[in-house]
């Protein structure tokens, strides 16, 4: 039996909150979540702000430890194995982290030697990422502060993609993005996956995204995973036309995009 | 060990970048240290005493180099912090030995560009003349205080990884104490007694009393015209006691970072920006 690409079983992280002068109060960003996402597929975690999405994917990154819970990526644990787990993730995160002054070709670069490769042939490599993103080669040598934020999360997602990770975490990678940057993205993603059989772990607010791309999708509200499975499953278990409507009778809640809910979480 | 290379040459490559885009900063920090060295050693000119000019330019001179090098890998951090690129360079699989190696390195040629600046500015606002000042016994001390201080670059670093707000200051604060209590420019002994002690456990207090031996400083033997350098046998007390601090300050730095690492994890400290 094929073992799946990712494997989380009851994980839990929470964070101090300061409330007043002396008082702590403990927020459950994640709270007993359990999934697995199997080689190849692209699962969805849908959420509001605050539902844990970022704080999984970082936890995920070895950016967070959790208080408990059991985590595999490939062949390798988390907490124990980080450093060989860093060596086969890529991460695209909502906000595209960069040294604004510097080029894209340089932030490339940067990131190319930080994994131990050759520019040259990193390069090359990038270039064709940038390609197939519907991206100008001319646009390489333009600093990240004179991008757009579509252009930036193409690049972003070049970063992700130059290491040739087998799993890719993506956090929110299309929040703000104008409808044909979006649209370039999700199919390129969708190309990715066709042909490189990437697992992709994607976080989005977007219901009509989380359709197109993912195989399965969970429900994620207050830390907890309170359904799972393919759009046609959710919809039906919840009565709902829509995939929208079946969040949000399965969840109580309702999807609003905001950029950043680390900030409601994090002391 | 090549993939190891590419890794330390990353944070040469960053540094090289970023400072060719801020150069304009870059220019005005360099003239601002020099400026206040020159301001500083004019003291000296104007009393018309050239031993006390030259305590003082040892003084910036070696204050330039060696806070600028503390500086630079202590607020590494805090810059990534500031860029927002802090979890991608965590996220990467590079060992923090060789992150903060290569960081050093970029601080180290940093600080001697500034130090080079400031020599030859002094050089033009004062009347100094380094003949008979031992400089090679000078770069041997200041080879072995690097590796202390790159150690205390690396303490002062864990600030900005435990404390988004509060980290850099923290920095700033300890950079501070080292100027106060080291003897940079006037004898240890004018400070309050209670303050004295803390003289005798900062790097930069043996490093400053070696290099004003092999300057000259204090020699009666030393003119304007030429300076009576002391051999590298007589600092060989200050060579020992930075040569300890630097094998036990450098790996406890980097094991309190790597801890402080661990424990920012735990806390979720790494996300915010500050």
């Amino acid at each position: 039996m094929q073992q799946p690409a990712i494997q989380v079983r009851n994980l839990r992280k929470s964070f101090s909150k300061r409330t007043g002068f002396r008082k702590k109060s403990e927020l459950l960003a994640v709270n007993d979540v359990s999934f697995h996402v199997m080689p190849g597929e692209t699962y969805g975690l849908l959420g509001p702000n605050g539902s844990g999405k970022s704080s999984l994917i970082r936890i995920l990154s070895t950016l967070l430890i959790a208080d408990s819970g059991y985590v595999r990526l490939l062949d390798f644990t988390l907490p124990a194995q980080a450093e060989e787990v860093r060596r086969i993730i890529g991460r695209v995160s909502v906000d595209a982290a960069f040294y604004k002054k510097l080029s894209a070709r340089e932030n490339l670069l940067y990131t190319a030697l930080l994994y131990g490769q050759k520019a040259r042939e990193a390069e090359r490599r990038v270039i064709r990422i940038l390609d197939q993103l519907g991206m100008e080669d001319t646009k390489f040598s333009t600093p990240l502060e004179e991008m757009s934020r579509g252009m930036q999360q193409k690049i972003s997602i070049a970063r992700a993609l130059m290491i040739n990770p087998p799993l890719l975490l993506l956090d929110e990678p299309t929040t703000g993005l104008d409808p044909k940057s979006r649209r370039d993205v999700q199919s390129f993603l969708e190309d990715l996956q066709a042909r490189e059989g990437t697992t992709i772990l994607l976080t989005t607010h977007d219901m009509a995204e989380a359709e197109r791309l993912c195989v399965r999708i969970g429900f994620l509200a207050h830390g907890r995973l309170v359904a799972e499975g393919t759009a046609a499953q959710l919809m039906r278990r919840s009565g709902a036309q829509t995939l929208d409507d079946a969040f949000i009778k399965l969840t109580g809640e309702e999807l609003v995009e905001e950029e950043d809910e680390m900030a409601l979480v994090e002391d | 060990m090549e993939a190891v290379m590419r890794q330390t040459w990353a944070f040469l490559f960053r540094g090289y970048h970023i400072t060719r885009r801020y150069i304009g900063w870059v220019i005005v920090f360099n003239f601002y240290a020099l400026v206040t060295s020159a301001t500083v050693a004019l003291i000296g000119v104007a009393e018309n005493n050239y031993q006390l000019t030259l305590t003082l330019i040892v003084g910036a001179l070696l204050w330039n180099y060696l806070s600028r090098l503390y500086e630079e890998i202590a607020m590494s951090i805090a810059y990534e912090r500031w860029e927002g690129t802090l979890e991608y360079t965590f996220m990467a699989p590079v060992s923090r030995a060789v992150h903060l190696l290569g960081v050093s390195l970029f601080s180290l040629l940093n600080s001697i560009v500034t130090s080079v600046i400031v020599l030859l500015g002094l050089m033009l606002f004062t009347n100094l003349n380094l003949r008979g000042a031992n400089l090679p016994g000078v770069l041997v001390v200041l080879a072995v205080s690097t590796v202390a201080f790159v150690g205390l670059g690396l303490f002062a670093a864990v600030f900005p990884v435990m404390s988004p707000e509060r980290g850099a200051e923290a920095t700033h604060i300890f950079q501070g104490s080292l100027l106060l209590v080291s003897g940079v420019y006037y004898p240890i002994d004018v400070l309050p007694r209670w303050l004295q002690p803390l003289s005798a456990i900062s790097p930069a207090t043996y490093t400053l009393s070696a290099c004003r031996k092999l300057f000259g400083v204090g020699n009666s033997g030393s003119t304007a015209e030429h300076l009576a350098g002391a051999p590298l046998s007589a600092v060989w007390h200050e060579l020992l006691v930075l040569a300890l601090m630097g094998a036990i300050i450098l790996p406890l730095g980097l094991f309190v970072f790597v801890r402080i690492e661990a424990w920012a994890k735990k806390k979720g400290k790494l996300k915010r920006t500050g």
